[in-house]
């Protein structure tokens, strides 16, 4: 592909115009008020599967979308059509429901003076200047690596190298309009082990905002084939209650969950087990959990929220309290609070952690379930009750014994978070989410 | 279909100064040297969805997409690009770029299309315009009032409506040419209630290929309304799920999700081709027990599941999957077909044009037993009885897959007693339907709720199954 052609930051300027020829034609269509976001992106994807080329796809997306208003009332309309009549369109569609919507008091844009001013710079743009060629040998050494890691290794789900960059503006009429350009670069690697007639599949990735920066693709490879591997004999074992250590990898969906049922949606809804937690102790004492949306280069930083209001530094948990909900600027109305600048989500979340690596806490556990796997959806907001399909390796006596599959773990997340006895400094980076293993005191894990 | 030909491809390829005619020479430069086969996937797609909450329509919104795919294949590789822009030159570069897979070796060759012949299975007209604006917004209101008045322990209210209206063209190297007009529809009620201060959910929905008035017959609507708000209501009293490994009744339509999980994945042809599915190599062989036929059905007029063409242009099928404990044949798309050396199956799915097809399932479902569902919950002397089910998931390699219960209660002494809480499900594919040991008389389908999700790409299907009894599965509760 011509660099020439490639999205990046030459193109905000166009998008910025975009941006604004949508707001002047919403007014012109008569909205009260109108928020927008247009943007393009573009991308190589290429997977190798036992030595040779599965698939190249070449990505190339572009779009907008916009939510106007009538007074109250509220309509949104998006396309991946291009040109003037896109526009015109788009915007009627957008108006013709909103002519429909119900008047709704919390509707709206946030007050103009909330609006991000001066935006920090976070660095999130890194092409990569890898050929579909290059891309391809890099796969395959990262596959052949994991082959030759252990000889039970005999077949493979696919290696993939992805690599996409694009560009975002968005605008309101508020006179806001802020853009950005990102990339992000990723190596996964799938493998298959066989022993005693049955296989199992394991994977190992690595994701960054620079190519450069992703890991060894003989690592991933590496460790793909270790992971894969050592599944291999997994059994289940009888039902009990014991200790559960969530490997970091997985770690980060518990407080994934502890984030949705924190989020303003969630909450007005009455559809969370959080709903009126604010200040109660969650957690024990010397857990925090802190938001830190202006980091250089990682993966979930952001100048502004999908309000287009400033993101900021804050605490959602400190000394085990819950200290702020994540809002945006209608659930925040909805709830008589302002927004946390949090609409869309929240941007690089870490959790403290004390001294110990994983195996150091596995020795702390004594006698319980390393979790590895999770499968399924089991998990109630409304309750916090939490019932998953799980996979391991068992503990006993502060040490690995086998590996664990066709088990459930569960419980109520109230009840886990309260329970959480320590986390790693086995930290897990490529998340959104930054925190080492965790281990909770009791779970119910039924089995054989 | 063939009637859609003409009309469908002046709205996908005219805008574009484009026309049939212009597409064997595009197809002609995309097979060039070393391809074996090349395809085109026009597509364009409208959408829209409407929410009430709170007792106002709170949110409405409405997406046009359009596209093109372009997908070159050598082998086992395969080539693609796509662009938003549906004209010559657009065309021209995603094809170079496709193409770039390709080897040396003999020019690919191009057959005359011949369009392809299937019974439509649903309308041609737009769906979100059976009913007009001021109709949509009534219906929700309606429907949002009258569930309102079922119970005085109901604390919020969600209903929404969504349509699309997808127009598809394809046009292949091995002489498909096919248009398709599809209809998709949906219509959800979520409920939340409160009692004692406890709180519980409880949610249901229909739809399929087919428009908004659907949900208007029948008084359709308000039953999924009846049904959320019932379902909340036995969620509020319920104790905590047995944990550990005992006999499990499915109840009948949803719960086919067992067998999306246990047994639909691991007979799709890509994972079979590839030696990677608990089910590999073992067409022929007994995979569950003698009561079980299963099949995949994407000629169902009107299911959420059902194409009259797959997204390769092949007409689908009744596809026997398993028949009688013994396994028949995989689902396939035309490449792992023609790599496995067996015709297509109509399987051939693809989320959109900006998405590579792979073997998909359509509507899924176990065919009818001989029991009375009544005589299978009076076998079980302590068991768990399934009324609904969420989602599951499957790990094809291993067999390992789960299901959630949204809706179960605890079997004793051959009655259906006290409802539990919802609950995940494990057991591995192979070894559970071989423990299937009786199957009832009531097959039912699903309402039209189904999405399946692989690779990243999703894709309305169906489920379907009577009532039927599992001996031994591990069900994940906290209770005793």
């Amino acid at each position: 592909m011509n660099p020439a052609e490639m999205v990046g930051p030459q193109a905000l300027p166009e998008l910025r115009a975009k941006v604004e020829r949508i707001l002047a034609e919403s007014e012109r269509q008569g909205a009260t008020a109108c928020e927008v976001s247009v943007s393009i992106e573009q991308g190589l994807s290429t997977t190798v599967r036992q030595g040779d080329v599965e698939t190249v796809e070449f990505n190339r997306d572009q779009g907008f979308g916009i939510t106007l208003y009538l007074g109250q009332r509220k309509g949104s309309a998006s396309t991946s059509a291009t040109g003037e009549a896109a526009i015109r369109e788009t915007v009627a569609a957008a108006l013709a429901i909103a002519r429909h919507a119900s008047e709704d008091d919390c509707a709206g844009l946030p007050d103009a003076v909330l609006m991000a001013g001066e935006l920090p710079e976070l660095d999130l743009f890194h092409p990569w200047a890898i050929s579909p060629e290059q891309a391809i040998e890099r796969a395959l050494e990262c596959e052949a690596a994991a082959f030759a890691a252990d000889p039970r290794i005999r077949n493979a789900d696919g290696t993939s190298l992805n690599s996409h960059q694009g560009c975002r503006v968005y605008g309101n009429s508020h006179g806001f309009i802020g853009g950005y350009a990102s990339t992000r670069h990723s190596l996964s690697c799938v493998m298959i082990a066989e022993g005693e007639g049955l296989m199992q599949r394991d994977y190992w990735y690595d994701v960054n905002r620079r190519g450069e920066a992703l890991a060894d693709s003989q690592t991933i490879g590496r460790r793909a084939a270790e992971r894969a591997a050592r599944r291999l004999g997994a059994r289940p074992v009888p039902t009990c209650e014991v200790p559960v250590l969530f490997s970091a990898e997985l770690a980060t969906g518990l407080f994934g969950h502890f984030i949705g049922a924190i989020t303003g949606g969630n909450l007005y809804r009455h559809a969370s087990f959080l709903e009126g937690a604010l200040g109660e102790q969650l957690f024990p004492e010397w857990l925090s959990l802190d938001e830190r949306p202006h980091i250089p280069r990682a993966l979930g930083s952001a100048a502004f929220d999908a309000d287009g209001l400033p993101t900021r530094a804050k605490h959602f948990v400190e000394h085990g309290r819950l200290a702020s909900y994540a809002l945006g600027t209608y659930s925040g109305r909805k709830l008589g609070m302002p927004s946390t600048a949090n609409a869309g989500g929240v941007h690089n979340l870490f959790v403290s952690h004390g001294e110990e690596d994983q195996a150091a806490l596995i020795r702390r556990m004594g006698r319980g379930l390393l979790l590895t796997e999770l499968m399924g959806q089991g998990l109630n907001l409304v309750t916090g009750d939490y019932s998953r399909g799980a996979g391991g390796f068992w503990v006993e006596n502060g040490e690995i014994q086998y590996p664990v599959q066709e088990v459930t773990i569960a419980g109520n997340l109230r009840d886990m978070f309260r329970q959480i006895v320590a986390v790693g400094n086995d930290l897990e980076h490529r998340s959104n989410v930054c925190t080492g293993s965790v281990l909770v005191e009791r779970m119910t894990l039924a089995g054989s | 279909m063939s009637e859609l030909l003409l009309p469908v491809s002046q709205q996908l390829l005219s805008p574009g100064g484009l026309d049939l005619d212009a597409l064997p020479a595009l197809l002609g430069e995309l097979a060039g040297p070393g391809i074996d086969a090349a395809d085109l996937y026009f597509q364009s797609q409208v959408s829209e969805s409407w929410v009430l909450e709170d007792g106002i329509v709170k949110e409405g919104s409405f997406h046009l997409d359009q596209g093109v795919g372009v997908r070159a294949q050598s082998g086992e590789k395969t080539g693609f690009a796509y662009s938003n822009a549906i004209t010559g030159e657009a065309l021209r570069q995603a094809a170079q770029a496709a193409r770039s897979i390709a080897r040396a070796g003999q020019r690919g060759r191009v057959q005359a299309f011949a369009a392809a012949q299937a019974m439509p299975l649903y309308a041609a007209d737009n769906p979100l315009e059976a009913i007009d604006r001021a109709e949509k917004v009534e219906l929700l209101k309606r429907i949002d009032a009258a569930t309102r008045v079922l119970d005085p322990r109901i604390k919020q209210v969600t209903v929404s409506l969504a349509g699309v209206w997808e127009h598809i063209l394809i046009a292949a190297s091995d002489g498909s040419l096919c248009a398709d007009v599809r209809p998709l529809v949906r219509f959800n009620v979520s409920v939340i209630v409160e009692q004692n201060g406890r709180r519980e959910r409880g949610g249901q929905g229909g739809g399929g290929r087919t428009d908004y008035r659907f949900f208007l017959d029948e008084d359709r609507a308000m039953g999924y309304a009846r049904e959320a708000v019932r379902q909340a209501l036995v969620n509020l009293e319920a104790a905590p799920a047995p944990a550990g490994t005992l006999p499990v009744v499915l109840g009948p339509g949803w719960s086919g999700v067992l067998l999306h999980e246990a047994v639909g994945h691991g007979l799709e042809g890509d994972f079979n081709r590839k030696g990677s599915s608990a089910y590999s190599g073992r067409v022929g062989e007994r995979v569950a027990s003698s009561l079980c036929t299963i099949v995949d059905d994407g000629t169902l007029a009107g299911r959420r599941g059902s194409l009259s063409v797959d997204d390769e242009g092949t007409p689908t099928q009744c596809t026997t999957l398993i028949e009688n404990g013994v396994l028949r044949g995989y689902m396939q798309d035309k490449l792992n077909a023609r790599l496995m050396g067996v015709a297509p199956t109509g399987n051939g799915r693809r989320e959109s044009y900006s998405h590579l097809p792979m073997p998909r399932m359509t509507n899924t479902y176990m065919l009818a037993g001989q029991s009375e569902p009544e005589e299978i919950i009076a076998s079980v002397k302590r068991g768990l009885y399934c009324a609904s089910l969420g989602g599951g998931q499957v790990d094809i390699t291993s067999g390992k897959f789960v299901f959630s219960t949204s809706e179960a209660y605890l079997i004793e002494d051959g009655r259906i007693t006290t409802p539990v809480k919802g609950a995940t499900l494990i057991g591995n594919g192979p070894e559970v339907m071989t423990r299937v040991s009786m199957v009832g008389n009531d097959l039912a389908l699903d309402s039209g709720v189904g999405t399946c999700g692989k690779d990243g790409q999703s894709v309305p299907v169906g489920v379907g199954q009577p009532t039927l009894k599992i001996d031994a599965i591990t069900v994940g509760g906290t209770g005793a």
